[in-house]
């Protein structure tokens, strides 16, 4: 009987992914387009916060979507009503977007003519943390009726994200939601973490957000 | 949720080194994964064993081994290891400082494959 021999491998499990989000990352940065993966469960509001993010910004930069919600084109149709291209990407019921998939949405894009591109990935907060995109930033948000246990439930996605946007404080009031808790569970995870407190139904705390954002994209330019 | 293309990337590197090392057979597969990956031991079994179906891989048992969650302190720059369940409460265990960072749980390595 052959012996049975060991073969080192050494090798990280998503290094292909990686390799391919490392060279998107590098293309866009060339191109000077700002890719940003957002993320959260289903409801929280990413489709509301990127129509926002698209009204705040829209006259000073070219903004497109890229679309990952499961085979849906109502978040398409909603986007492309404020006059901005979207790609809606037909993920069936694939629970995660990765770089390859981001890849073929970026070769449908007129990149030359467009300054920022938000990824809306997937509904939610699992799997989307584990693979890298080629986004610059992770966002996320999380909701104020989602409850302030969700750092504790998953703390991989709070601890890839770069900036997390809380939803919804309009509810806050009447609510069990501790919002100097939640700070600490995340800071606790993330000490570089920026929190943003928004109300995509009111308006308040969207404007801290687009200047972020703003700022972000200026950043590839220097 | 996401286990078949975790498991579809594991399969690929798996023959890739077999290829380039002319083996017959793929026996095991060692892994090291962190503990903060939700993946569960059992179903990446399954899905391992669909995808390697009529490859040199077929019928070779995966061997994970679990990497620990991993926190530094700011304060007095330990690091030292949290159970998952502890992750609701931790702080450091040498000085008490809940100024603390995650630095190592998340990983997905593949080892190595013991073959013939």
């Amino acid at each position: 009987m052959a012996d049975i021999r060991l073969i080192e491998v050494k090798e990280e499990i998503l290094s292909d992914n990686k390799t391919q989000a490392v060279q998107i990352r590098n293309d866009l940065r060339a191109k000077k387009v700002f890719l940003m993966n957002l993320m959260a469960s289903p409801g929280a509001g990413k489709t509301s916060l990127i129509l926002e993010t698209i009204r705040g910004l829209k006259d000073a930069y070219r903004i497109g979507i890229i679309e990952g919600d499961i085979d849906s084109i109502v978040d398409a149709e909603k986007v492309t009503r404020e006059g901005v291209p979207a790609v809606q990407l037909r993920t069936g019921g694939f629970c995660h977007l990765d770089a390859p998939m981001i890849g073929m949405a970026l070769d449908e894009m007129d990149l030359e003519n467009l300054d920022i591109i938000i990824i809306e990935n997937v509904g939610n907060l699992v799997c989307p943390a584990e693979f890298d995109t080629g986004a610059m930033r992770n966002a996320m948000i999380l909701s104020v009726p989602e409850g302030d246990d969700k750092p504790l439930k998953y703390p991989l996605m709070f601890s890839i994200c770069d900036v997390l946007v809380v939803n919804k404080i309009d509810y806050l009031a009447g609510s069990d939601f501790d919002m100097a808790i939640f700070r600490d569970r995340v800071l606790k995870l993330n000490p570089a973490i920026r929190i943003f407190e928004v109300s995509c139904r009111t308006g308040e705390g969207i404007e801290a957000w687009t200047e972020w954002l703003a700022g972000e994209v200026k950043s590839l330019s220097t | 949720m996401h286990e078949l293309s975790v498991m579809d990337s594991i399969l690929k590197v798996v023959l890739r080194h077999a290829a380039s090392n002319g083996v017959e057979k793929v026996v095991a597969v060692g892994l090291r994964i962190g503990k903060l990956s939700d993946l569960v031991d059992e179903w990446m079994q399954h899905y391992f064993d669909y995808l390697s179906k009529g490859t040199v891989a077929e019928g070779a048992v995966l061997k994970i081994e679990r990497s620990p969650v991993i926190f530094k302190c700011k304060a007095c720059e330990r690091d030292f290891p949290v159970e998952m369940a502890e992750i609701r409460t931790v702080a450091c265990p040498a000085c008490g400082s809940g100024d603390i960072t995650l630095i190592a749980g998340r990983e997905y390595y593949i080892k190595n494959i013991e073959v013939v």
